[in-house]
C-alpha cells in the first residue's frame, strides 16, 4: 500500500514538474508585457503551493493546525497578488493584498485568543 | 539591472514559499509546522514584494509593496508567538520524538 502512494506520487510530481517548465500560465489579453513566461511558471508554482496547503486544512489533526495553514494560504493569495500586479500591469492587485494582510492579522489573533480558551480583554 | 534583480529576489520568494508549504504538509507537530509556515512568510512573501519594489521603482505600486512588506515583517511574529501560546495552553501534544518542554515546567512552577 505504501508503495502505491509513493508511485501516486511520483506520477503526480513527474506532471507538475512538466507542466511548469514546457507550458507556462498563458495570459491571452496582455500579450506584449515583459517576462509573461516567468510569471506564468511563478503563478503555477505559487498555485502548487496554496494546495498543499488546502491539504493541510483538510486533514489536520486538531485545530491549530488549520488555523495555521489558514493563516499561510491567506499569505499566499497576498504573494500572488503582488505577482499579477506585474504581469497584468494593473495597479490595483496590490490594493487587494494589503487589506487580504490586514484582515487576515486580525482574524487570525482572534481565532489564537478563542483557541487559549478565555476572553478577548486579557 | 533594476528588473533583473526583482526577478532574482521573487525567484528566491517562490523557491521559500514552496519548501515552507512542504513542510507544513511533511512535518509532525504542530509546533514544527508553525516554525516552517512563519519561515514561508518572512523569507517568501516579503522577498516577492521587495523584488516587486525593485521591478516597479518608486510610483504608487512600489510603495505599496513596500508598505506591505513591512506590516507583514512586523506582524508575522506576533501571529506565531499568539498560536504556539494557544495551542500550548489548548493543550495539544508534542511529538513523541520532541526532547525539552520548558513552558509546560514553568507553568507547573507557577501553579
Amino acid at each position: 500500500m505504501k508503495i502505491v502512494r509513493w508511485f501516486i506520487g511520483a506520477v503526480a510530481l513527474t506532471a507538475v514538474v512538466t507542466l511548469i517548465i514546457v507550458r507556462p500560465m498563458p495570459f491571452l489579453f496582455y500579450p506584449d508585457l515583459p517576462h509573461l513566461e516567468f510569471m506564468g511558471r511563478a503563478m503555477y508554482i505559487i498555485i502548487l503551493a496554496c494546495l498543499l496547503c488546502l491539504y493541510r486544512v483538510w486533514k489536520g489533526p486538531t485545530g491549530a493546525d488549520r488555523i495555521v495553514a489558514v493563516d499561510i494560504l491567506g499569505i499566499m493569495i497576498v504573494g500572488l497578488c503582488a505577482i499579477l500586479t506585474i504581469s497584468t500591469g494593473r495597479m490595483w492587485y496590490i490594493d487587494i493584498g494589503i487589506a487580504w494582510a490586514l484582515q487576515g492579522f486580525i482574524s487570525i489573533l482572534a481565532l489564537s485568543k478563542y483557541l487559549e480558551g478565555k476572553g478577548f480583554d486579557e | 539591472m533594476n528588473s533583473t534583480l526583482g526577478l532574482i529576489f521573487i525567484g528566491i520568494g517562490l523557491f521559500f514559499d514552496l519548501l515552507g508549504c512542504l513542510g507544513l504538509v511533511r512535518l509532525p507537530d504542530i509546533y514544527n509546522r508553525l516554525q516552517a509556515a512563519t519561515k514561508c512568510v518572512t523569507a517568501g512573501t516579503c522577498s516577492i514584494l521587495f523584488g516587486v519594489f525593485l521591478m516597479m521603482g518608486f510610483t504608487a505600486a512600489g510603495m505599496k509593496s513596500l508598505l506591505c512588506m513591512s506590516f507583514l515583517l512586523l506582524t508575522a511574529p506576533v501571529l506565531a508567538h499568539a498560536l504556539s501560546r494557544g495551542a500550548h495552553r489548548a493543550g495539544v501534544k508534542l511529538w513523541q520524538g520532541s526532547v525539552v518542554d520548558q513552558y509546560a515546567e514553568d507553568r507547573e512552577g507557577e501553579a
